[in-house]
């Protein structure tokens, strides 16, 4: 009993508190003190914050004064023995305090609750009542709820006859008025079509005909449908006549299309009509943009005349071909515009007037059931199949005669408005192949000018080359023209020649910079093809295979093929019959080869890959290979050069050495004049050379090169060795001494590949002219003084020729040979003092 | 198997003449003329025994002067021709004539080969080939294998036929064929063609090949601008009688249809300075030797304008028997132009090579400071070949 007081005690405890805490105008002293009353009591039940018996905080320590195990003997116990008396005092205080303010807190509860229990009570007494009278009122609600449903079902059995009647009546209504409209309908129909209201007469039409359909046993109902068929018949004829007219707006068109639709028209005949209608007013568009391409063209100026007459075809084209204009062919763009603007832009409104006549509205109504959208469809594609065919051919046939490389944005331009107008034609007819053979036809035609870019940039090329040959030709650059004699040849003709204004290094500067310009034209206007405004640059065909086949491959990289080719050529063409080519040229052309192969050749396929941003899917010519063939060209090319350099001394010291009489001649007094000849001749070579290549690695010269003395002492010795020596021939080698020599220097090739410098090139072309000297002299027999003139001939050629090779060893080796042979060729063997050679060869 | 070293043998002179002894079928000989002003110049008659390895040389004096060109007669195995330089009185001729070898100069051989002391014989003169013009020969042309009857001589402009047969000791002219034109024409080289019963004679002067009827003496083709320049020498394909070889000193060798004179049919540019000498091989026509003043020798084999085009034909019976052996392997492979092989044993300019006449695959080079070098063609080619 105690327990459950105290638990409902806690209950109205616990309300209250929420009470006070609701309205909050307790202040906060009294609900502060109120929670700490509130927080010990329930500490005493063990009830945590949630109201739960909480197992943690029950303290087992029986010492705790407010936990359950609390044993009252032990804490006394433990007090004594642990507090002092004062404390205990304290202790005791305190504690007393304690129970006196927790004796005052249960009283207040203890009342409050009895008040509570008080008013509760008081409260359900007062419901008791209210529910009597309550319950007395709704029995009355009941019985007259019984009596109104009585009454309404007095009222509607009394009301049924009637509505059964009226019913009947109004149905007998309907019925006489559709009569009356069958009756009246032929009046209505001709009464319409005297109107032209053909829509209002066919609608009048329809509704009636399943009706007089199904009547049409009933003579009345008879005449009336043969009436209406009259009618009607005469109405298609009408509207039949209209479309053939043809005349009319687009509007009334498909008005009265869909009217002879409605009609049972026979739909394949109203698509062949209506299509037959359109292809006459094409192909007079057609027929106009023929007589633009025709040779002679017909060119109108006035256009829009010709768009007028253009709706009679027959009498237009006599008319204009009549009139031979002197302008030539419209331009690309206009042709283009025009074939825009008339055929392309009544195709689409032909097959979007057709597809909303035949296709999308037939679809929705009953007419789609016969299969007819698809057979209108087929109808059109062969029909637009066809035109768009003859189209093509025409712009093809345009497009063809855009030979001209000069302006090729007017070309792109055409192309573009020629691919973004058939675009329309994709719109509307989502399958046709149209759209796609249009591509094409952008796609060959941007090939063919490729090709034609090519073609030109070939032709440029060859031009440029005929301008430097004339360049070259030019007296003023003749640079093996005397240049002066002796030591200072060498700045002399340095000097003039870079004097001239059409110096070597100028025209390769000139020729690369030309090659390279019209190249960076070229891509540019190739570009247009790609640019991003371009509605077809965005075709596969333009990212991928355009740039990278087309303009990659068989624009730049067959261009500097044919730049590489036609280098060669001037080696083979002019190889055996000698000199048609000017050296210089081949020179030039080498130079040109290798600046290709160092720097040109990536330098343009870089900046074509980085202008068409080239994917590579095909594989592509890679940079290696070009280089690879402009230096095999270059390197060809001065090989040429330095044969041809070479042929030309080779044929002055042949024929200076073939014609003389050696034998007799007079003691030499000076040095010929063809070996001056040939260091001159060396000097403008070298000067020549120089201009296009470094200079190039050569030995270090010994300390006075010109001052060697050469003799022919070896050979005199040996001559006194075959005489001592002289047995009959032992199957050894008597000549030891020249061989050993020999063994010892490393073979000469005369005719081989030069590097690309000076040093090498003139190492070349003296070594050519030397052994042909030395071959001559061979061919030859001396006499005394014609040893001696040899002797000074080389000397002097010593003292000029070491300057200009890689290793003056060679030049040494090749003069020792020459007056070696000279020696054993001589009759009377007997040597010019070397003083006397340097005195005669100083004198020059 | 390794192929056989080349064999070496020195002369004590500068030479350029070189040729087989075209009438001995049985030894391996050649004829070497010496080029020497102040002493005695000699004609190195020089065997190879392939057996062996060994040379055997005889030597004989030429004593009119030095020796530029040599031609064995085809018929007599003594008799041969020289064109040679005499110098008189600080004058220079250039003379041709007939020479007969010294009966003994066989038997004293041998054994006298290693003992230096002995003199040389002498050769006999049979007659100078002398049209009584002053005329400097080039060269002396012996009728392929005729009977040593007739002769041609290249002399300046002219090419004179010369008939033997009258008597032993002189020579008649019975033609002549005169070169027309502006300047100084000269023959330098020339070749009797074997084919149309020895009838045409190819020339070359300048950069020109022409072709001569001997019959008529009167020019038949003419090859102007053959070569880029002087055009050296010329040899007849022993087998195809329209296909002629020159080469010259654009480094080039040229193979021409004598039919269709615009194109060469193929050149070669291997040699990197003049070609002096061009020789088919008489068996085997696709075998070219080529001799060059850049010291080299090169056989080439020039399978596709040879008369045997398309290799040996090879039964499929021989094919199955030489299965096991690795070198029959290559005789099925298509046979292609190609440079068989450089000799670079010469350290001077090589102005004459020959094949042997006696051994087809045997062929000697001769440069100008006196070597003469005999070589083989390599084993893996002949058997090739010959397979």
């Amino acid at each position: 009993m105690g327990t459950h007081w105290l638990c409902c005690g806690g209950f109205f405890w616990s309300e209250l508190a929420m009470d006070a805490d609701t309205d909050g105008s307790g202040g906060p002293d009294e609900s502060g003190r109120r929670r700490k009353v509130h927080g010990m009591l329930k500490l005493y039940y063990g009830l945590d914050e949630e109201g739960k018996i909480s197992e943690k905080s029950q303290s087992l320590d029986p010492c705790d004064i407010n936990g359950p195990h609390f044993d009252p003997e032990l804490y006394l116990n433990k007090l004594r023995r642990e507090c002092s008396l004062a404390e205990l005092m304290d202790q005791e205080t305190c504690m007393v305090k304690q129970i006196r303010s927790l004796d005052s807190d249960m009283q207040t509860l203890v009342y409050e609750n009895y008040n509570k229990f008080i008013s509760a009570t008081d409260t359900i007494r007062k419901m008791k009542n209210d529910f009597k009278k309550m319950e007395d009122e709704m029995d009355c609600l009941s019985a007259n709820m019984a009596a109104i449903t009585d009454f309404s079902a007095n009222i509607s059995g009394t009301l049924q006859d009637q509505h059964a009647q009226i019913t009947k009546l109004s149905a007998v209504h309907t019925l006489l008025r559709k009569l009356q409209f069958l009756f009246e309908l032929p009046a209505r129909l001709n009464k319409c079509l005297e109107l032209k209201a053909y829509a209002q007469a066919v609608s009048f039409h329809r509704r009636a005909r399943c009706v007089l359909q199904q009547y049409s046993h009933l003579p009345s109902f008879k005449g009336i449908q043969d009436d209406c068929h009259a009618i009607m018949d005469m109405l298609a004829q009408e509207l039949r006549q209209r479309f053939r007219d043809g005349g009319t707006s687009a509007k009334d068109l498909s008005e009265c299309v869909e009217l002879l639709l409605q009609l049972d028209e026979p739909a394949e005949e109203l698509c062949d009509k209506f299509l037959s209608h359109a292809r006459s007013r094409l192909e007079a568009d057609l027929q106009g943009l023929e007589a633009e391409i025709r040779p002679y063209p017909t060119a109108v100026k006035d256009a829009s005349a010709r768009r007028s007459s253009a709706g009679s075809p027959t009498d237009s084209s006599p008319k204009t071909s009549s009139l031979p204009s002197p302008t030539p062919n419209t331009d690309i763009l206009e042709f283009i515009d025009r074939g825009c603007n008339e055929f392309v832009s009544s195709l689409c409104l032909v097959i979007a007037s057709y597809q909303e006549l035949f296709i999308n509205h037939a679809q929705t109504g009953e007419l789609a059931s016969k299969n007819i959208p698809q057979m209108a469809n087929r109808k059109l594609h062969v029909f637009v199949d066809d035109l768009a065919a003859q189209y093509f051919s025409l712009v093809e046939r345009r497009i063809q005669e855009e030979k001209g490389v000069s302006d090729n944005s007017l070309l792109v331009r055409a192309l573009d408005r020629f691919h973004r107008r058939l675009q329309a034609v994709s719109k509307l007819l989502p399958n046709s192949t149209v759209p796609n053979q249009g591509t094409e036809i952008v796609i060959r035609a941007a090939t063919e000018r490729v090709k034609q870019y090519l073609a030109a940039l070939q032709s440029f090329y060859m031009d440029s080359l005929t301008d430097v040959r004339q360049a070259l030709a030019a007296p003023r650059l003749s640079v093996a023209g005397g240049t002066g004699s002796g030591g200072g040849p060498h700045l002399g003709g340095g000097a003039t020649s870079r004097d001239a204004p059409n110096s070597l290094p100028e025209l390769l500067s000139i020729l690369s910079a030309s090659i390279l310009n019209q190249i960076k034209s070229v891509l540019a206007s190739v570009h247009l093809f790609t640019a991003k405004d371009i509605t077809f640059s965005n075709k596969p065909y333009f990212k991928g295979e355009f740039c990278s086949q087309g303009v990659r491959e068989s624009l730049v990289v067959n261009f500097i093929k044919f730049v590489c080719q036609s280098s060669r050529q001037f080696c083979e063409s002019a190889g055996d019959k000698g000199g048609s080519t000017p050296p210089a040229l081949l020179l030039l052309l080498s130079r040109l080869c290798l600046d290709f192969e160092t720097s040109t050749i990536s330098y343009i396929l870089t900046l074509t890959d980085e202008q068409f941003l080239v994917q590579h899917h095909s594989p592509v010519t890679p940079v290696t290979i070009l280089c690879t063939e402009a230096r095999e060209a270059a390197q060809k090319l001065l090989n040429h050069y330095v044969k041809v350099q070479g042929l030309n001394i080779s044929q002055m010291l042949r024929k200076s050495v073939e014609t003389r009489d050696w034998v007799n001649t007079i003691e030499p007094r000076n040095v010929r004049a063809v070996m001056k000849r040939v260091v001159e001749d060396a000097t403008s070579i070298d000067v020549q050379v120089g201009l296009l290549y470094e200079e190039g690695v050569r030995k270090a010269h010994s300390s006075d090169s010109s001052k060697r003395t050469f003799s022919v002492y070896s050979s005199s010795r040996q001559q006194v060795r075959y005489a001592a020596s002289y047995t009959p021939s032992a199957p050894m080698d008597t000549n030891l001494l020249s061989n050993i020599h020999k063994l010892f220097s490393e073979r000469i090739d005369i005719f081989s590949s030069v590097e690309f410098n000076k040093v090498s090139v003139m190492t070349g072309i003296i070594k050519i002219s030397l052994k042909t000297f030395l071959e001559c002299v061979r061919l030859r027999t001396f006499g005394r003084y014609g040893l001696q003139q040899i002797q000074v001939d080389c000397h002097y050629l010593q003292m000029y020729l070491w300057r200009f090779v890689s290793d003056e060893n060679l030049v040494h080796f090749l003069l020792d040979e020459i007056v070696g042979s000279c020696a054993h060729r001589c009759l009377d063997p007997s040597p010019m003092e070397q003083s006397v050679i340097e005195v005669i060869c100083e004198r020059g | 198997m390794e192929d056989d070293a080349p064999v070496i043998y020195g002369l004590e002179f500068q030479a350029r003449a070189l040729t087989a002894q075209t009438a001995e079928t049985d030894a391996i000989r050649f004829l070497v003329g010496t080029q020497s002003l102040k002493f005695d110049n000699q004609i190195h008659i020089i065997d190879f025994d392939d057996e062996n390895n060994i040379i055997n040389k005889n030597v004989l004096l030429h004593q009119a002067g030095e020796i530029w060109h040599i031609a064995a007669s085809p018929a007599n195995k003594a008799v041969l021709s020289t064109c040679y330089n005499k110098t008189n009185d600080s004058k220079v001729m250039s003379c041709a004539a007939v020479w007969q070898m010294p009966s003994g100069w066989e038997t004293g051989s041998h054994e006298s080969a290693d003992d230096s002391a002995q003199n040389p014989q002498t050769l006999e003169l049979l007659f100078d080939l002398d049209s009584g013009t002053q005329h400097s020969s080039s060269c002396v042309l012996w009728e392929p294998m005729g009977d040593g009857k007739r002769v041609i001589s290249l002399a300046d402009n002219q090419a004179l036929l010369w008939d033997l047969q009258e008597s032993p000791t002189k020579a008649t002219v019975s033609s002549t064929a005169t070169l027309e034109g502006k300047g100084q024409l000269k023959f330098t080289s020339g070749k009797w063609s074997p084919h149309h019963n020895c009838s045409q004679l190819a020339t070359a002067n300048d950069t020109a090949i022409r072709g001569w009827d001997l019959r008529t003496m009167s020019q038949i083709y003419c090859v102007e601008n053959a070569h880029g320049q002087l055009v050296r020498d010329l040899d007849f394909n022993p087998n195809r009688q329209y296909y002629l070889a020159s080469c010259g000193d654009d480094c080039k060798v040229k193979f021409w249809d004598v039919r269709n004179v615009q194109e060469p049919v193929k050149t070669l540019e291997e040699h990197s300075h003049w070609v002096w000498s061009v020789r088919y091989n008489q068996s085997h026509d696709q075998l070219v030797l080529t001799a060059s003043s850049d010291s080299r020798l090169i056989l080439s084999n020039m399978v596709s304008i040879s008369s045997e085009p398309f290799g040996h034909m090879v039964d499929d019976e021989e094919l199955s028997e030489g299965e096991d052996n690795p070198q029959e392997e290559k005789v099925k492979e298509p046979l292609k132009d190609s440079v068989v092989s450089t000799y670079e044993e010469h350290e001077d300019s090589v102005y004459a090579a020959e094949w042997s006449s006696a051994d087809p695959w045997l062929f000697a080079s001769l440069s100008y400071d006196g070597r003469l070098v005999i070589n083989r063609v390599p084993r893996a080619l002949k058997y090739r070949i010959l397979l």
